[in-house]
Formats: C-alpha cells, structure tokens, sequence
C-alpha cells in the first residue's frame, strides 16, 4: 500500500511543480505588466478557496464538467482514439437536457432528474455515432471529425434556441427553463448540485474499469500497441477503441445535462466556457489517470473561479489564468517525454533515431 | 541495467570482424554506442586515430559509419525509394528517383521494387532495404546486427559475398552473429562478448565452432548444436494413432491486405504429439497458412478446423508479440487471454497474474528485474522466452510458431527447441515455420515445403538438396 502512495506521490509531484511554476510565472507576468500580481494572486485564492461558499458554488461547480469530459477524453485516448469533440457532446447533452427537463414537467423528481441525465449521455454518444462510423467505415480520422462536429452542435444550439425549443414569449435566444423537478439537488446553502457526486461516482467507476477489468486492460493494450493486441490477445481493437469513443462522448453529453440540470436550468448559446477544450488540458495534467483528472479537475475549476474573482475584484483581465493553464499542461508534456527519454529503451532510442 | 563493461574492441579496415555474444550478452548495445544510438558511461571511440563522442547516428555517419539495425527501421508508410532519398538526403524527382533506386539495387546486387511500400513488404526485404541504405550512403565501415537472421541461405550466401567485396574495398564490417559457421567461414576475426565484456577474440582461423560456442556460454559446454536426424522418424508411425487436431482441406487464405491469394489448396492434418515444420523462403504463403491455423488470418475458402485451444508465436516479438512499454505482467495477460485464472467474469485479478508471471520468469529463465519491468528493456532473447511461456501458459492443443527462433543464440535457440518438442510430447499439435532449413530439418517430425502459395509434403528421407529444390519451386519428379 506505502508502495502504491509513493508511486501516486510521485505521480502528482510534476503537475503539483508544473501548477506552481505556471502561478509563479502567472505573478512575474502580472508584476511585468504593470498589474499589482500580490492583489491578483490574492484575488484569485480568495474566489476560488476563500470561503466554503467559494469552494462549493464557484470551484466545485466549475469541476463538475471538466472532469466528466475529461475523463471521456483520457478513456478514449488510452484506446488509442483522440476525442477533441468533448464541446459537441457537451451541447448535444444539453440540448436533451433541456428538451427532457421541460417535457417532464410534473413527473416525479426521482424520475425527472436521473431520466434528464441519462438522456443527456445518450444524446452525448449519439453525437459521437458519427464519427464512429466514419472510422470505422472510411478510416476518417477522429481528430477531424469530432473537431468539426463542435461547429455542427454549437450551431444547433443556435438553432434550437431560436427555432423550436426558444422560450414561450419568443423574446430571447433561449429554452424555456425547465421543470423543478427536473433540477439535480443542491446542497443546502451552496450552489454545488449533485453533479458532483456523478462526476466521483463516474471517476472511480472509470478507474476500476481500467485497472480492475479484462475490458479496461483491452483500452491499454489497443492504446499502446493495437497490432500487438490483436495479434497476440485476439482483441478486437477497432470495437474496443469504438466502445471507448461512445463512452467519451456519453461522458461529455452527461456533463451537458449536470451543467443544464444543476447550474443553467436552460439552454442558451455560450453555455459552455470552452469546457470540452480545457478538459482536455484536465485530462492530460492528470496524465490520464481517473482519480488524478478529479484532482486536476478541481485545480482547474479552482484557476477559472479564481480568474473570475481576479477580473471583478483586481481588475486583471481572466485570460491571464489560461496562461498559467498551457504552461501547465506544457511543463507536464516536458516532463512526461523527458522522463521517457530517461528510460529510454533500446527500442525507442532507436525509433527515435529512425 | 549496465550492458556494458569495459569492453575493447577494435576494427582494422579491409576486414570483416564477427562479434558474437548470447541473447543480452551486449553485442547490439557496443554496436550502438559505435553508432551514436548510446552513450557510454565511461570509455572513447576511436576512428582513424581519432577520438570521437557520437552524439547522434548523424554523427556517426558522417564518419562513414552506417548501421543495418536488427529490426527494420523504415518508415512504413513510405515507398522503398522514398525511404532511401529520405536516408541518403536523394533528391525526390519521381521518375530519376525510381531509375537511381533500381540503378544502385542492381549494382548491390540486392534488388527491390522502388514503388513498394515498406509496410508491404516481408521482413527480409525490409532488412534488405537497410542493407541497401547503409552501403548506398558509402559508408566505410558497416555495423551489421544478424543480417542474414530473415534471409533465405541463397540470399544471405549473396549478401556475405557483397560483404567480402565490400571489405575487399577497404570497407570495414562488423558483423553481429549467432550463426557459427557464418562466423568462421566469413570473418577474418572474431571477438565473443559475455555479460557486456570481452571473453575471447582473434583471428577467425584459430577459432573452430565448439570453441566459440564454449566462449559464448562460459561454461565449457559444448555448443548445443541440434542434432541431425533424418526427415520422417519412428514417431510419425505413433502419432498416426493420435486425436487429429488441424485438419484443413482446400484451404485457400489470402494475404492480410487482402491483395491476392497467399495459400492455394493447401490440405493437411495435424495430430495430437506431432511436430510439423514447414520450409519455405520468405514470402511464399507460409506466413498466412500459419495466421489462419493460429485464428490471426480469416479463412478465404475451403475447410480448416482448429481445436481450441491455440496459441500463436509471431515472428516480430516487439509489433506483435509483445507491446513493449507495457510490463511483462501485461504481456502475459494479453497473451494467455480471456482463458486465464486470473480472469474471472470481466474481472482481472492483476495480484494473481503478476505472481504467475514471477513464476515463469523463474521458470523459463528469463533474465528481466521483474514482473513489473516494461517488456521494452529485455533483450530479444528474453523476450522470446516471455512469448513462449505465455504460449504454453494457455495449455495450448494446438501451437503455432512463427520463426521462433529469428535472431535467438545457439543456447536460446535449443531452448526453444526444447520447449517446443516438450509441448508435443505433452500432447500438442506444433505447426512451425522457420526459414532455416537447418532449423527445419532439426525439429521437423514432418516436414512441408510452401513456395509460391502450394504446401508440398515432404517425403520420407528427401535429401537437403531435394529439400532445397521444392522450396525453390522446382517439381521433384
């Protein structure tokens, strides 16, 4: 067990350093700019971990999606399948949330809120059919796909807000709000819904797919070396890497339909703040791991939080903190092939030789 | 893990030097160091009297060193003519780059269609294609590691010609062996490496085979040379007797790209006990009719019947056989498959498997820092060891091999053996393929033939010559 500590530890120590560097490069960028980077800083903690009413309703919040998608992006990717789709799905999810969450009005809570969930992971995958298909059939790669797809459903929002789910009085580009009983439970005195739990409750379920199942171990021998595994483990990497994309994207449409039933209570373009992309930056700080992307997830939902705190209250514009977001994710990917580089085999010093 | 240690090693030009070694003995390693692949901790390389610290195979070549590696490294994707303007820095004009590849293929005597791609192509052609890139980039000094470990004896008696000519030149050659013979009749010196250090070296003509395999093993021991037997022993007669296990009529497979035919009309039946080894040269259908035995490759007409279970030795260990950076667990995991004790339901006790796989590490000898350490850092040895114990932990019926022993030293290469007649007589229907005829003849309790897509059994005491022939394509009247 101390074993399985000390490879965690050490698993978290680069994103721990790389965060770290990234803040202290965030307040040396600050100071050079001319901003007061103490005041920034402060700000910035105080929105994100000042208080427990921070910490729920602002951090936690804004964990809830990041790491159901991440967690859909690093299954795949473990498959050997890149989802960039994560926003796509994310709309698709939500637009089933809210067309479930105003057609269930008067239905019972117990029913109205779970079938909006579900609804929203089935819509979520649906929208990942497609690029499924195509690779499957014609070998398009995903990558492509899932990317474009993002435009397709953002304009479908566009579309439906405007056009048949607009709200009755036909005066904003929205959906009519949907049912209370369609709306997850809060925790009392905070704005934290129950999307939280889903999201530990999808993360630890992910994690004992991948380390405790023959399934699990079919998504790490496909990602790391399909041939291999067909040939040697009879696995049949292309339904196993499918599987996993379907996954991705039902992952994804849930979070739309957390996002929708706990914090939105409507659709409307903008729903989301890029949360399908800086998942992936979650999913990668994490190097992939489940529990690791909960960690990261809050880290990140802390930064955004944070970033909005430090606009209100220190007057620095937020996109600062994406700065501090890409250094992260960039010291990892350094450390990460530094690291292999380290222990390079003979194999791979060859490839790379090659 | 130190490779390594302390070894000198010197090379006189105009000559061909043999280094010899076990499987992790440190052969490939000194060759990267001298290719600039591999750092050393400690210790100079010398080229004409000058010192140089490779820092990158660039530098290397530019010293006029080229390396034909073990295991190809072209890029698969590409043709073959794109692959050698890529490496010899070609300009890419299409019509003058197919005229130059063909012009310079012909004049090294080792032919290769520009257009192919590489991914395409068999293994041998594919270490063609690196022999073709080193000696087109006019190097002077040629490190080969077990080139002629996929080639047919025609092709690799040419390649050791082009050798001698080339060393004849003036050129310098290393040349990584396990095949003895290959060793005595072509080097001018030897040099045997054990444990990374220099246990014997000197003139080839003051070396005879049992010498060298006693250097290599460090015992003492006699090479474990496999005995000669005669094709068609006493013990087909018994296995007469015995449950059929294969049994395939008509058979026609394709090749995996599904670009032509690869197997016509085979028919044959495999018993229960029975070794059945198949002779052919690289290319000629004996590879599919292989994969479908093993259930790799689909059946494109006629009639196969495999009794459950089967278990597959490919040929390249590091694509196929195992998924490198993954651990030895894992690889034993994926390779014993569903069947496994530690798969219960869709659950995977990892505790259980990872204790097995210390087990047959103990077992088979395999030489790894543990059931956790990457597949990636065992020499190619020991990786094959990995590939068979976890063959045999499927308590297979029926066992399929594919060049089990590609690039594996004598000592390995009788543990293989070993393994595999024990498996027959604990019952198993072993189907091998080998590319050494010597190999073939050595395990074959049956021997087929396989050249341009026909199985051809061998009758009962065929001479090497008449063997030679059938695999040749000609009809023995």
């Amino acid at each position: 067990m101390s074993e399985r500590l000390a490879t965690l530890a050490k698993a978290l120590a680069a994103p721990a350093a790389a965060l770290a560097l990234g803040l202290v490069l965030l307040a040396a960028g600050l100071a050079a700019a001319g901003y007061d980077a103490r005041a920034g800083l402060a700000a910035m903690a105080d929105g994100a971990f000042g208080s427990w009413y921070a910490f729920t309703s602002a951090t936690l919040v804004r964990a809830v999606p990041l790491v159901l998608i991440g967690l859909g992006f690093a299954l795949a990717l473990r498959a050997g399948a890149l989802n960039i789709g994560g926003e796509g799905q994310f709309l698709a999810g939500a637009i089933a949330a809210a067309w479930l969450g105003v057609a269930l009005d008067g239905w019972p809570s117990v029913l109205a809120a779970p079938l909006g969930l579900l609804g929203a992971a089935l819509a979520g995958a649906l929208w990942m059919a497609l690029p499924v298909l195509l690779r499957a059939r014609y070998g398009v790669l995903e990558v492509i796909s899932t990317l474009l797809l993002n435009f397709v459903a953002e304009a479908l929002v566009s579309l439906m807000v405007t056009g048949p789910m607009q709200e009755p009085t036909h005066v904003y580009p929205q959906s009519a709000p949907i049912a209370a009983a369609a709306r997850l439970p809060l925790l009392p005195g905070t704005r934290l819904h129950l999307g939280v739990g889903v999201a530990i409750a999808a993360a630890a379920a992910l994690a004992f797919v991948l380390r405790q199942t023959w399934w699990g171990f079919a998504v790490t021998a496909t990602g790391a070396g399909a041939r291999a595994a067909r040939v040697s483990g009879g696995i049949r990497t292309a339904r196993v890497s499918a599987v996993a994309l379907l996954l991705a994207g039902g992952l994804a449409g849930l979070a739309g339909g957390t996002e929708v039933g706990g914090v939105a209570y409507a659709l409307y373009p903008n729903l989301s703040p890029g949360y399908g992309f800086t998942a992936i930056a979650v999913a990668l700080l994490a190097r992939l791991d489940p529990l690791g992307i909960v960690a990261s997830g809050v880290l990140f939902g802390a930064l955004e939080a944070g970033a909005q705190a430090m606009q209100r209250d220190a007057g620095i514009p937020s996109v600062a903190v994406y700065v501090v977001e890409a250094l992260a994710i960039l010291l990892v990917l350094v450390a990460d092939a530094a690291a292999r580089r380290r222990q390079g085999t003979m194999a791979g010093v060859s490839e790379a030789a090659a | 893990m130190q490779a390594l240690r302390g070894a000198d090693f010197t090379l006189a030009p105009g000559e061909v030097h043999a280094l010899l070694g076990e499987n992790g003995a440190g052969k490939t390693t000194l060759m990267h160091v001298a290719y600039g692949l591999v750092r050393p901790d400690a210790g100079t390389i010398h080229v004409d009297g000058v010192a140089h610290a490779f820092r990158t195979p660039r530098a290397a070549r530019a010293a006029g060193i080229g390396l034909v590696p073990q295991h190809p490294l072209a890029i698969p994707t590409l043709t073959v003519a794109e692959n050698l303007a890529l490496a010899l820095d070609w300009p890419v004009a299409p019509g003058a780059l197919a005229a130059r590849v063909r012009e310079e293929t012909a004049r090294l005597e080792l032919p290769l269609e520009p257009a192919a791609r590489v991914e395409a192509l068999p293994v041998a052609l594919q270490q063609r294609l690196e022999i073709v890139k080193a000696l087109a980039g006019r190097a002077r000094v040629l490190l080969l590691d077990e080139p002629t470990a996929v080639l047919a004896p025609v092709e690799a008696e040419a390649l050791m010609r082009r050798v001698r000519a080339f060393a004849a030149g003036g050129g310098s050659v290393v040349l990584i062996t396990h095949k003895l013979e290959e060793a005595l009749g072509w080097s001018d010196r030897v040099t045997v490496l054990r444990r990374g250090a220099v246990v014997a070296s000197g003139a080839a003509s003051a070396f005879d085979a049992p010498a060298l395999a006693a250097a290599m093993v460090g015992s003492g021991a006699a090479a474990p040379r496999a005995d000669e037997r005669t094709v068609g022993r006493a013990d087909v007669a018994a296995a007469a007797a015995a449950t059929i296990l294969v049994r395939a009529a008509h058979l026609e497979v394709e090749r995996e790209d599904g670009s032509a035919l690869a197997v016509r009309e085979a028919s044959f039946e495999l018993r229960a006990g029975e070794i059945a080894a198949v002779a052919a040269v690289e290319g000629n259908g004996q590879r599919e009719l292989l994969r479908a035995v093993a259930g790799v490759l689909p059946v494109w007409r006629g009639m196969l019947e495999v009794a459950p279970p089967v278990a597959f030795i490919p040929e390249d260990r590091t694509t196929e056989g195992l998924i490198p950076a993954l651990d030895l667990t894992a690889n034993v995991v994926l390779g014993v498959g569903r069947a496994a004790p530690w798969v219960r339901g869709f659950r995977l006790l990892w505790p259980q498997a990872r204790a097995r796989t210390g087990e047959l590490i103990a077992q088979f000898g395999v030489r790894a820092a543990g059931p956790s350490a990457p597949a990636s850092s065992l020499s190619g040895g020991n990786q094959q060891k990995v590939v068979i114990a976890r063959a045999l932990e499927r308590h297979p019926r029926v066992l399929v091999a594919e060049n089990p022993t590609r690039g594996l030293d004598v000592a390995a290469t009788a543990a293989v053996h070993e393994r595999l007649r024990a498996a027959a007589a604990a019952g198993c229907a072993v189907l091998v393929h080998s590319s050494d005829l010597d190999e073939v003849v050595a395990l074959g309790g049956r021997l087929f033939v396989m050249s341009g897509g026909t199985l051809r059994a061998v009758g009962d005491g065929a001479t090497r010559a008449e063997i030679g022939a059938l695999m040749a394509g000609v009809r023995v009247a």
